[in-house]
């Protein structure tokens, strides 16, 4: 299974500007929030991440030593 | 295309203004669209007229000599972009461009002008606009010039590293800014720098640190980081502790 960025569902306000900036329709709206879809197209640009001013989405990555 | 009185109520320049007054200054709002990744300003060129994001997000940004792009600005719905130039007359500072399909709405230097002068409420209000924005770049300016952040985030790179055993550390940007006590948008230019410097290697949601012995000598410069707590949705779209040390 792919990683995909997290959302935390209790920090969206639906206001959709991560559907809106994702190239890659990885981000869909269900119900009054958003949640992240395997689509293969995210390339973690982390631009949902950048747009979404409650903090409820996150792209983190695994630091490898 | 005619812009709807809501999309003006939300808008900062215009508050506290009543619905007679709005009416009167819609009339001088123009709205228009931009697709995604259309270059709506061009950084150097001339522009007449203050925007205002009605939908969808704009990226405002400079970009190097060498082609490197440094983020300004996310504007976001109700905001509004080309401030300085509209007032000033000289060129623009820096490009605008949509991140998704967008909605905005926009006013020329004339009618501006008209509005100032027949509304004082809105030029109390350009004020306040304003003194935020020069806040929030005076933020960005610290974080570009003296705060080393390559060298701070090589340092977090390397004290939050896995090695190899059990599911390795996660960090996001976000986290990473609030660490290192800078904006998010500095973050990502950071990372490139030092894929550039072959210390990491950035594989989609995976950062490989290639050189250990590079990231050490990088971390070394690391400065302790100051404190400064930042509002979210700022430049810094992170809120840092204030005393927080690397
Ligand atoms: S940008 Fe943030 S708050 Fe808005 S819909 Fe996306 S996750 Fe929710
Ligand atoms: S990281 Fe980029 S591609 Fe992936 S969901 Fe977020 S905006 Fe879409």
């Amino acid at each position: 299974m792919i990683a995909m960025p997290v959302i935390d569902q209790g920090k969206c306000d639906g206001c959709g500007l991560c559907i809106n900036v994702c190239r890659g329709d990885a981000v869909a709206m269900v119900g009054r929030t958003v949640a992240a879809v395997e689509t293969g197209n995210c390339d973690w640009c982390t631009d949902c991440e950048a747009v979404c001013r409650t903090g409820a989405i996150s792209c983190s990555y695994e630091i490898i030593g | 295309m005619a812009v709807q009185i809501e999309s003006l109520k939300s808008i900062p320049y215009f508050s506290g203004l009543n619905p007679a007054e709005l009416e009167a200054i819609r009339k001088y709002v123009f709205e228009k669209t931009a697709a995604r990744d259309e270059v709506i300003l061009l950084e150097g060129d001339t522009s007449d007229a203050l925007y205002f994001v009605v939908s969808g997000v704009v990226k405002v940004f400079k970009t190097s000599a060498e082609g490197k792009e440094q983020i300004i600005r996310i504007v976001r719905p109700g905001e509004s972009f080309n401030d300085v130039s509209v007032f000033d007359g000289a060129p623009n500072p820096t490009s605008a461009q949509a991140m998704g399909p967008v909605v905005i709405s926009g006013i020329t230097r004339n009618d501006l002008q008209n509005v100032l002068r027949d509304y004082p409420q809105v030029a109390l209000n350009v004020n306040k606009v304003l003194a935020g924005q020069v806040r929030e770049l005076m933020a960005l300016v610290e974080d570009l010039s003296f705060k080393h952040v390559v060298n701070r985030v090589a340092k977090i790179l390397l004290e939050n590293a896995g090695n190899g055993a059990g599911s390795p550390p996660r960090l996001t940007q976000r986290e990473m800014a609030a660490m290192a006590g800078t904006a998010r948008e500095i973050i990502g230019r950071s990372l490139k720098a030092l894929e550039q410097a072959h210390a990491i290697r950035l594989d989609r949601n995976r950062i490989m640190i290639t050189d250990r012995e590079t990231l050490r000598e990088m971390a070394m410069m690391a400065p302790q980081a100051r404190g400064r707590a930042r509002p979210v949705g700022s430049a810094a779209g992170t809120t840092r502790d204030e005393g927080q040390q690397l």
